[in-house]
């Protein structure tokens, strides 16, 4: 105990270490932080790209009724869609999905 | 005249953070057999890893450990561009080793806090874990998320770290070293309490461990110099790398190599950011992987080794995993026969257990 004794003191006397969660708003997420991903439904060409090669399959892409469907819960955040779309039409949010009591869907539509 | 009894050790024990489960055999306080049972996190990922694409898997293997994602999907991509004839950029090969220590670090230290958990030394838990916080903010800084990196990728990385940004991280790098040199390390080195729980308690002879196929810091923990780093793989020849080895063999020794490991892969990390050359990070891969190949790396625990078998098409034939845990649960046999009861959670933490990675 007595190696630990130097550290505990100073602890007794700086602040803590962790924030009050629900309480205080955590400390900003770092540029790039891989969160939840959203569309520029202006640029997107409906290719599909995205939807193909989503390893949770969270992505859904129909040309006919020129809408896109995007289940965050599936999402695992890896950025795949992101560096594939051609059209840079994907970006990524620097917060990932906020907890829900149900998985929802996001739907977006392009427009002709 | 002692009174055998059957004690079950787990599937849910409040030191043991993953679920396996031993039955323990005893004679009044004295573990005479031990018979490890595993199963109770199967996920089926070998299969899984099947019917994805060569490229989705990546992320597929990622998850297979939370700690050492990077190192599956590493292991993955090494054995996937064997396959396929690829020549990785020398600069993803640097940037691969930065993320794979990185990722060492984090669960060393993360393992250490549950040690000193184990062990009921509440405060050194609580101080490893709040320099672990410094791992968590640097892999979320580089590779935008603090557990699963999703940087590797067939061909290279996908993440470059700037001159600024390794400037930064080589600034942390020293002030969590710091922070080990005056807070964790004089404890673990010195502290009469942890010794006395540790030294000398499950003990694994250099010719048991060769015999059993211990892996990774159980074996070097008894003396056998045994890492998949001197293998050449990332960029550790150019960086240059010697495996840390202790002699006693006993769950202390297993505790000292995880603790130099720290600073070793702190080291290799700084040497690896400073000495990273130019030039792209992600080459270009056409075509399917054909042919079977065996990758094999370091993770924390020890070997990793990945058989993969391609057929030509976009989906692998079969794909194998041995996690280093898988080889070093039959040590277990050897060190906890003769210990008292009261040592089994550290004889066994000792091993580093990570049974999702074990059961896949």
């Amino acid at each position: 105990m007595a190696w630990m004794f130097p550290t505990i003191i100073k602890n007794l006397f700086s602040r803590p270490a962790t924030r009050r969660y629900p309480f205080k708003d955590v400390r900003e997420p770092f540029l790039g932080y891989r969160g939840k991903i959203f569309w520029d439904a202006s640029k997107c060409d409906l290719c599909g790209d995205c939807a193909r090669v989503c390893p949770a399959e969270a992505i859904e892409v129909s040309p006919e009724d020129r809408q896109i469907k995007y289940y965050p819960f599936k999402c695992i955040y890896c950025g795949t869609c992101m560096q594939t779309c051609l059209p840079m039409a994907i970006s990524q949010d620097k917060y990932y999905t906020k907890p829900a009591a149900a998985k929802g869907v996001e739907t977006i539509s392009v427009p002709v | 005249m002692a009174v055998r009894t059957v004690i079950p050790f787990g599937p849910q024990h409040p030191v043991l953070p993953e679920p396996v489960h031993l039955k323990l055999e005893l004679e009044d306080e004295r573990v005479v057999g031990v018979t490890p049972v595993i199963g109770y996190v199967h996920r089926g990922i070998e299969k899984a890893a099947e019917l994805n694409s060569f490229r989705q898997n990546v992320f597929l293997c990622e998850r297979i450990c939370g700690i050492c994602s990077i190192t599956h999907a590493l292991t993955y991509c090494q054995g996937v561009e064997a396959l396929m004839g690829v020549k990785v950029p020398p600069r993803a090969r640097f940037l691969r080793l930065f993320w794979s220590e990185l990722s060492r670090v984090h669960s060393h230290l993360l393992w250490l806090g549950l040690l000193a958990d184990a062990l009921g030394f509440e405060s050194l838990f609580m101080q490893i874990w709040r320099a672990r916080e410094t791992v968590l903010d640097l892999l979320e800084m580089t590779a935008g998320h603090r557990v699963i990196t999703s940087t590797c990728l067939v061909g290279g990385v996908r993440r470059d770290i700037d001159k600024e940004m390794a400037k930064e991280v080589d600034k942390r790098l020293v002030a969590l070293k710091e922070v080990l040199d005056s807070t964790a390390a004089p404890t673990l080195l010195h502290d009469p309490t942890i010794k006395r729980r540790a030294v000398g308690k499950g003990m694994l002879s250099k010719e048991q461990a060769e015999l059993l196929g211990a892996v990774g810091p159980t074996a070097r923990g008894s003396g056998v110099a045994i890492d998949m780093r001197q293998t050449d793989y990332a960029a550790y020849k150019e960086v240059g790398f010697e495996p840390i080895v202790e002699i006693a063999g006993d769950s202390y020794a297993r505790t000292i190599v995880r603790a130099r490991e720290v600073y070793q892969s702190i080291e290799l990390m700084r040497k690896a950011l400073a000495m990273m050359p130019g030039g792209e990070i992600l080459v270009r891969v056409d075509g399917y992987p054909e042919g079977e190949t065996i990758s094999r790396t370091e993770q924390p625990r020890g070997e990793l080794i990945y058989y993969i078998k391609g057929n030509g098409t976009n989906h692998l034939e079969r794909l194998k995993i041995r996690t280093p845990t898988f080889a070093n649960i039959p040590t277990l046999l050897v060190m906890l026969p003769g210990c008292e009861m009261a040592d089994v959670p550290v004889i066994t933490l000792s091993i580093d257990p990570c049974i999702a990675c074990t059961e896949r």
